[in-house]
Order: C-alpha cells, then structure tokens, then sequence
C-alpha cells in the first residue's frame, strides 16, 4: 500500500521542475538567485523550504507559483508546462492551480473576514450568494466561524493567517504555497496554522509547498529541502508520512483538478 | 468588486477625506479660474451679445467695440436707404468725466442709444425704466458702481464732461472690465456729454435689424457693397472680434488666460498626486490580488470604479462650493461665470482626470514585483 502510494506520487508530482535558474538584471550586473534547481512536489505532502536569508526561497517560491518567470529551465504544475505560457495566460494558472499564503497575510483591511475569503472567489468570477455560502464554509473550516464578520483589524494574528489560508483554499487549489506563514506568530497561533497546513496536504491531498525559517515546524514536514546559494543543497525526510493518508484522496484530487481543467491545461 | 473598490475607498475616513479634498480643492481651482476667463470674455463683449441688433457698422478700421470711432450722421442714412434694412438705430460709447457729488472723478463709458427702439439698449433693469433715460440729462448706472460714482439712489445728481446728470435708473450685474462703468442714457444726452460741438462724426455705431426675408449676411453683403468708410459686421462677428482683442492683444486678457491654463495644469497635478497616493497606498493590496490570479482588466475595473467613485463625490462637492463662490462674485468687481456647459464639462474632465491618474498608477501593479507580497 504504502509503496503503491509512493510510486503514484513520483508518476505524477504536482509540481516538477527542472533546472530552474534565475539571474536578476540591473545594468551590467547580474545577481543570480537560483542555479539549476530541480525538484518534485507531491500531492499529499507538506514540503519545507529552507534556506539562510538571500538563498533563493521566495524566488524559488515565486517561481512555482507563476509570478516570477524562471531564467533557464522547466516547470510543470499538474502535468502541464508552464514555462512556455504566455504571460497573459499565467493569472488563469494561478486562479486554479495554487493558493497563496502570506507571511504577511495580506488581508484586506477595509473587508471583513467572510468577503476577504469571498473576494478570491470573485477574482474567479463566482460572486453572490454561491461566494458568500462557499466562504462561510471555509471559514468554518478553519475555525473562525465565530468571527466570520470580523475586520481584519480586530482579529489576532493567528486568526488573521487563518483567514489568508481560508482565502487561499477559496477555489480549492490542489497547490497551496505558504511563504513563512508561522513567522509572524506566537507559538500558539504558529502551531494551529501549521497544522492546518498539515492537514490540508494529509487530509485533503493537497501539494503544500512552506517556506520557513521555524525550527518550530520542522516536525510536521514530509520533506525538508534545503536551499543555500539559489541551489538545493540536501533534502530531509521530515517525519512519516501519516500511514493513514488514503493514497486515493491523493490522486482523486489531483485527477478530479485535471478534469475540470483539462481545457485550460 | 464593487465591494473593493467602494470599501477601500470609504474604510479609511480619514484617508478619504485627504483624499477628496484634494480633488475638491482641484476642481474648485480649476473651476474659479476658467470661471473668470469666461467671466472676462463675456464682459468685454456684453453690450454688443445683448444689443439685439442683427448687425452692426462701425467706422472704417475699428475692430472691436470700447473703442469705436466716430462718423458722420450721413451713413446712418445711407444705411437705412439699403435692402434689408428694416430698422438703424444711431449709438453712441465715449469715455468722459463724471464729477461725484463730493467732487471726486471718475471716468466712465457713455452708451448713447434710442430708448424704446430695442436696439443697444441696458438689460437687467432693477430700478427706473429703459425710457426714463429720455428724460433731459436721465442717466442709468449699475447696482455694483454706487459706491464708485458716488450715487445711492435714483435722483441724485452728478456731472458729465461738466453736464448735469440725474440718476433715473440702476441695472444689476453690467460690469465694465476696464475701470470705466457704463452710463446708459439717450443718444442726444450721450453726445451732449461726449462731444457737445460736434456739427459732424456724431455717432460711433449704426445698430441695424435686418428684415423679414433677409439673412444678416446677405443685408450685410448690401451695406458693404453701397456704404463707404464702414465695416458691417454681425452680432456674433462683431462680439468674437471684441473678444478677441482683449483676450489676446492686452495684458489684463493674457493674464487671465494664463491664470486660466495654470488652474488647469495644477488642477490635474493636484487630482493626479492625490489619487496617485490613494492608489498607492493599497499597493500591496493590488500585489496580493494580483498573486490570487487577477487579471489586469479586473484591477483596471477596481482601479476605475474607485476613480470614478473620488471623481463624482469631489465633483459634486467641488460644485456646492463653486456655486457659492460664483453667487458671492455676483456683488464684487470680477464676475466669475459657471455655465451649464462647464459644469458638464467639468464633470467630464473629473472622470478623466481621476481614471488617468489612478491608470499611472496601476503600472505599478502590473509590472508585479514578486517580493513585495511575499515579504512581512
């Protein structure tokens, strides 16, 4: 069971790239952020990305989420390349594929937690009653039921990176990219959203990319990649993967994606 | 978005407030100052737009109205001899001297016209009537001259080129934009003043009413081709002509225009930097929707819908308070105009204005820079 779980996963990653390179420009100098990194991102898994400050994690993740384009190099998300896609094409990727989560938040103040959560569904152009009963939905899933028309400005951190990832599942992406969402929080808060995190890779099958600098979180990894110099310089196992994952959610979900989109990819 | 574009507009009062006094302060700016250019224009032209007469003739050279020149008695004749013609009415403008009655001078522009003919007569009368100037040394002045020509009431005497005047009528809102307010009177009080022993060059201008049948230009054709040593020109020719002198060829008409121009360009600074600034302190917040896979024609619709919210809440504002401004210029010496072709126009240049501004802006947001939503 568990190697046929294993062998599915490396068929077919969420995300697979492939030498991917970035060198930044400004008039004859070049800084460059990442070299040759290639890696495999699984469904179902909650993959870590660390690294020492200045060592490519956020390009790397900006990169995979399709806001920055890679210099050299490959990208797949899902199964389809990204790479050659035009730029107009790249916020449709975005839209169904990846969920964002901010270290930040990046809530908007002036919404409450309920039309936060509703606006990324309007982006998609669902709007009304569908966008206000699916964004109660998801707030109650991450527990702020109670606090669903709240401002952004009376709510704790934790609540507040609650809300950003309730945000980020609005369309239910099979990719969620979280830049250092434990940062900002006490440990408490830290511990509720990274296993919030956890769970949505292990429960519901989703590929979790987290960039972090939290020893406290290293424990709820499946992987640990380590970037140093804009290169991935080792990879750890973080601890097992639960035994009790179904493997089927896993693919389900990845194939339940790639048939509603299969225009689009 | 909708929702967006009017909470992030009106979450932040204080920052709406900064906001729309900005665009307010602009719009009234802008407003004032082309107000006063049209104000100027429609001054220096005033008595030729509601002269009433279908053409005018003047003197061989003269281009526009404060300084005609006069001429003899005889054309007025020969005009009235021409096809066409179904009524001439002689006029007189002159400057001359009027002695307050605490001894004071000033000077003034006589108007000499035909009272009850219809042509060139003073509108807007608010005390006396038009045919009470027929009444020997009968003079009508403006509410706003009182103080200046020393009179409060009808009745009070004065003189003119050392000729008795009485006061017999005021009109309201006739505004001279020289120094020199209009004294309406008849044709023979105004020569009387003017030029007590002429025998000859009696009147500066011939207002005429073309007959039924007849265009302006073709009896303006006919005056031309039999009247010697005179220019025929319509109302509107006529009008444009005197515009155009004072606007263009003096310093008080260039000054104004300028003013004008200036208002406009730091009106548009001032709604650009404003929205700009709004715009860019939700920058982030663009980044973040951006991130979410927002297309740019979604933020262009954010970005215009709140625009487009700042530019009708400052308009509206800005029109209470120009409209004070302008009914207070009403009692005061520069007449500051706001019609409805302006406000319309003002609108407009609003919606622009804030759309243009806050497209600069959204540059920013689409040349996406990644660190910026990633980053605490």
């Amino acid at each position: 069971m568990q190697n046929t779980m294993q062998d599915n996963r490396e068929r077919n990653p969420a995300i697979r790239a492939r030498g991917l390179s970035k060198i930044y420009r400004e008039g004859a100098t070049e800084l460059r952020a990442l070299s040759d990194v290639s890696l495999n991102i699984h469904p179902g898994q909650l993959t870590l990305l660390m690294g020492p400050s200045g060592s490519g994690k956020t390009t790397l993740l900006s990169i995979l989420g399709c806001i920055l384009r890679a210099t050299e190099g490959r990208l797949e998300l899902l199964g389809e390349e990204v790479t050659a896609l035009p730029e107009r094409e790249l916020p449709r990727v975005r839209r169904e594929a990846i969920g964002f989560v901010f270290q930040g938040f990046n809530l908007f103040p002036a919404l409450t937690a309920a039309e936060n959560v509703a606006l990324a569904l309007d982006v998609r152009g669902v709007r009304g009653e569908p966008a206000r009963k699916r964004a109660e939905e998801l707030l109650l899933e991450v527990g702020l039921g109670e606090r669903m028309h709240a401002f952004p400005a009376d709510l704790s951190g934790g609540q507040k990176q609650r809300v950003a990832i309730a945000r980020a599942l609005a369309s239910n992406p099979p990719i969620l990219l979280a830049d250092e969402p434990t940062a900002a929080l006490d440990s408490t808060s830290g511990r509720t959203v990274i296993e919030l995190l956890q769970r949505l890779a292990h429960q519901h099958g989703r590929a979790v990319v987290m960039v972090t600098h939290d020893p406290r979180v290293l424990s709820y990894g499946d992987r640990i990649l380590h970037l140093e110099d804009g290169r991935l310089s080792r990879e750890e196992s973080g601890r097992p993967v639960n035994a009790n994952l179904p493997a089927v959610l896993s693919a389900a979900a990845t194939l339940q994606f790639s048939e509603n989109n299969s225009a689009e990819f | 978005m909708a929702l967006l574009a009017r909470r992030n507009l009106f979450h932040d009062r204080i920052r709406f407030a900064v906001t729309l006094t900005g665009i307010v302060f602009a719009l009234v700016l802008i407003i004032v100052q082309f107000g006063l250019f049209l104000g100027f224009t429609t001054t220096t032209s005033n008595n030729v737009d509601h002269s009433k007469a279908d053409l005018w003739v003047v003197f061989h050279g003269v281009g526009y109205f404060d300084t005609g020149r006069m001429f003899s008695e005889r054309k007025y004749y020969e005009v009235l001899a021409t096809p066409g013609v179904q009524q001439a009415e002689k006029y007189i403008q002159n400057f001359a001297y009027w002695k307050k009655p605490d001894g004071g001078v000033e000077n003034v522009q006589v108007i000499g016209f035909h009272a009850g003919s219809g042509l060139g007569e003073p509108w807007n009368i608010a005390q006396g009537s038009v045919y009470d100037v027929k009444q020997e040394d009968g003079v009508i002045v403006d509410e706003l001259y009182r103080e200046k020509l020393g009179v409060s009431k009808i009745g009070d005497h004065v003189e003119i080129g050392d000729h008795r005047a009485r006061v017999v009528g005021f009109t309201h809102g006739i505004r001279s934009f020289t120094t020199s307010p209009f004294v309406y009177t008849s044709f023979k009080n105004a020569l009387n003043y003017t030029r007590p022993e002429a025998k000859q060059d009696q009147l500066t201008y011939i207002l005429i009413k073309v007959s039924p049948g007849f265009t302006p230009a073709q009896v303006q054709r006919n005056l031309q081709e039999r009247v010697t040593d005179v220019e025929v020109y319509t109302r509107d020719e006529f009008s444009q002509r005197t515009r155009f002198y004072w606007m263009f060829t003096t310093g008080a008409g260039l000054a104004v225009l300028t003013a004008a121009l200036m208002g406009l360009v730091v009106g548009i600074a001032v709604v650009a930097q404003t929205i700009y600034a709004a715009t860019m302190d939700h920058i982030r917040e663009y980044g973040t929707l951006k991130a979410m896979g927002a297309t740019n024609r979604y933020l262009y619709r954010v970005l215009i819908e709140q625009a487009v919210w700042s530019a009708a809440l400052g308009y509206g504002l800005a029109l209470v308070i120009a409209h004070f401004i302008v009914q207070s210029s009403e009692k005061g010496g520069a007449l500051i105009l706001m019609p409805l072709s302006m406000k319309i126009g003002m609108l407009f240049l609003s919606v622009l204005m804030c759309i243009a501004a806050a497209m600069v802006s959204i540059n920013k947001v689409t040349k996406l820079d990644p660190a910026m939503v990633f980053k605490g």
